[in-house]
């Protein structure tokens, strides 16, 4: 799967790498511009902008609105301070663990410090946009996916220790997962020769299932907070998660269509798709509600948009619209069954339904995502001479659910494992948790020496 | 001459026309805050992502004057008229007495000083 090196055209800034990739060559550099395509290479900018938008603001606004008041800007800070750490993380080493060459379940040292990784394209990846584009547009992935494990623990974990295991996280969990499913040569890649090719198509075992199943296991491991679920711990603002989703919404398209990583008729299936499946999903969590209180309400709208989202997430690529419809309705109904009943049966305190949302979503998403793959719209399968085989059970492919299983297996085992492994060496290094009197206090003045409301008392 | 401090608790939506009302019969100065009780009007139940939240402590307004006795009778008779609607939740109204007042501005004591 190796293949030479691609070029450099390295910006004036960036003179202190330049020791290290002059090895790899520059002899390509003309050649490689002319398969550039400007308008895949332009969509592909602006999704990778779209899906950075999700953290922030999106993520960080519709956490931030769910928490108490004393933790809005701890809260907001967790996603944010994603945008940050593991930017400089997929720098070093994260894209190369994650896309770099390697064995089926990690990959290598070879694009460390990003090295060969410049403005030819990789080929193996994405033909028609610079191999950075590709790099920045998966950081912004690798980006949310932690940040979404925040909601699990909000209110309760120490800033350090958060830091910590969100380094680790990244590098031992997310960079594998990522590597087996999209990587080339990994076990679950389906486009590029796994051993039990699996259909996702933006992330729902990537990004959903590790982050959502990760959350469980912080969930259970800090145990819940202080007074919960005796004390009302309601969302201190609806309003602010209100924004956050729907600009959760808006972004996902740079998420799902990107996905495509091209300008493609295969982007606009997925956005189509990616629409639908949300829009069926408000309907499903809201009827749900409805039918239980006799009320619908606005967090429950919002809440099915986003479960509807995680849902349609694998399948964006692969499905009729009518399929997302499907999709999106039954992923609105489950989450709100997992998130309404589920969790006081069991009792965690999966604070802002991290697990409820992405895991449960992710793994429905995944599963009818086998059901409803089908090579009309894309023929991710196909003979040597270029006709299609059938890829979902919808084309007669059954075999295709065993694969999605065996993702779904593998995402959860390496989520439960490392996850717990992660928060042990923590724990041990530094402590997880706060301290009671800081948690009551509130991460806001505790852990950040400030206020976000203080403005309230001040204002004169 | 002898001072009462009027303390009524009311519904939110009554601070206006109770405000025109009294600065109608003359009085000239009120303080009111922002508060949250409640009575024998018990609270509502709000629910969020399946999970029941009581809220038995409702917003209300609090209004603070402090008058000349001979005034008191019409502001309270004011009061009760404009925010009565007859439903539990109306709220209450206490008095009691005031032993001294000070206007900080000139130090103008008792009465005078309201």
């Amino acid at each position: 799967m190796t293949k030479p090196l691609s070029s450099w055209k390295l910006p004036a800034a960036c003179v202190g790498l330049i020791l290290l990739a002059s090895s790899s060559g520059v002899s390509a550099q003309t050649t490689s511009a002319q398969t550039i395509d400007k308008a895949d290479n332009a969509w592909m900018l602006v999704s990778a902008a779209l899906v950075l938008l999700m953290t922030g603001p999106g993520l960080a606004l519709f956490y931030g609105g769910l928490v108490r008041k004393k933790n809005v800007l701890a809260t907001m800070l967790q996603s944010f301070a994603m945008m940050a750490l593991v930017t400089v993380l997929w720098a070093i080493v994260g894209y190369s663990l994650s896309f770099g060459a390697g064995n089926s379940f990690v990959g290598g040292l070879h694009n460390v410090f990003l090295h060969g990784v410049g403005l030819a394209p990789d080929t193996d990846y994405a033909a028609t946009i610079p191999a950075q584009t590709f790099m920045v547009y998966q950081l912004m992935f690798a980006i949310i996916t932690p940040a979404l494990i925040t909601g699990a623990f909000a209110e309760r974990m120490k800033f350090s220790a958060m830091l910590l295991f969100m380094t680790l996280w990244s590098l031992i969990v997310y960079a594998p997962m990522a590597h087996m499913v999209w990587g080339k040569g990994g076990w679950l890649n389906a486009a590029l020769g796994g051993r039990f090719p699996s259909l996702d198509f933006a992330g729902g075992t990537v990004v959903h299932i590790t982050s959502g199943v990760s959350a469980l296991i912080c969930a259970k491991y800090l145990g819940h907070r202080l007074g919960y679920p005796k004390e009302p711990m309601p969302p201190h603002s609806v309003v602010l998660s209100f924004v956050g989703a729907c600009l959760l919404w808006v972004g996902w398209f740079g998420f799902n269509a990107g996905s495509a990583l091209s300008s493609n008729g295969l982007a606009t299936s997925a956005f189509v798709n990616t629409h639908f499946g949300a829009a069926a999903a408000v309907i499903g969590w809201a009827a749900a509600e409805w039918l239980r209180n006799g009320k619908a309400s606005a967090l429950g709208a919002i809440s099915g948009g986003v479960a509807g989202l995680v849902a349609i997430t694998p399948a964006a690529g692969y499905v009729t619209p009518m399929a997302a419809l499907i999709i999106g309705l039954t992923a609105g109904g489950f989450c709100y069954f997992m998130v309404a009943k589920v969790k006081s049966w069991f009792g965690y305190d999966d604070s802002l339904d991290a697990f409820g949302v992405h895991g449960a979503g992710g793994t429905i998403g995944a599963i009818l995502t086998g059901i409803f793959a089908t090579s009309s719209i894309n023929p991710i399968y196909h003979k040597p001479n270029g006709d299609p085989l059938p890829s979902g059970v919808v084309d007669g492919n059954w075999g295709q659910l065993g694969n999605q299983f065996v993702a779904i297996l593998i995402a959860w085992v390496l989520a439960i494992v490392g996850t717990y492994l992660i928060l042990k060496a923590v724990d041990l290094m530094i402590g997880v948790r706060v301290p009671a009197d800081h948690e009551v206090q509130g991460l806001d003045l505790s852990q950040h020496g400030e206020e976000g409301y203080y403005w309230e008392l001040s204002a004169s | 001459m002898s001072m009462t401090k009027i303390e009524a608790i009311i519904q939110p939506s009554k601070l206006e026309p109770v405000k025109e009302a009294l600065l109608e019969i003359g009085v000239e100065g009120m303080t009111i805050i922002e508060v949250r009780g409640h009575g024998r009007q018990k609270g509502h139940t709000e629910i969020y992502r399946g999970r029941e939240y009581t809220v038995d402590l409702l917003p209300k307004i609090k209004l603070e004057l402090v008058l000349a006795d001979e005034m008191v009778d019409r502001a309270v008779q004011t009061i009760v008229s404009v925010t009565r609607t007859g439903r539990i939740g109306d709220g209450k109204i206490f008095l009691s007495r005031i032993d001294g007042a000070i206007r900080i501005r000139n130090d103008e004591r008792g009465a005078t000083a309201l």
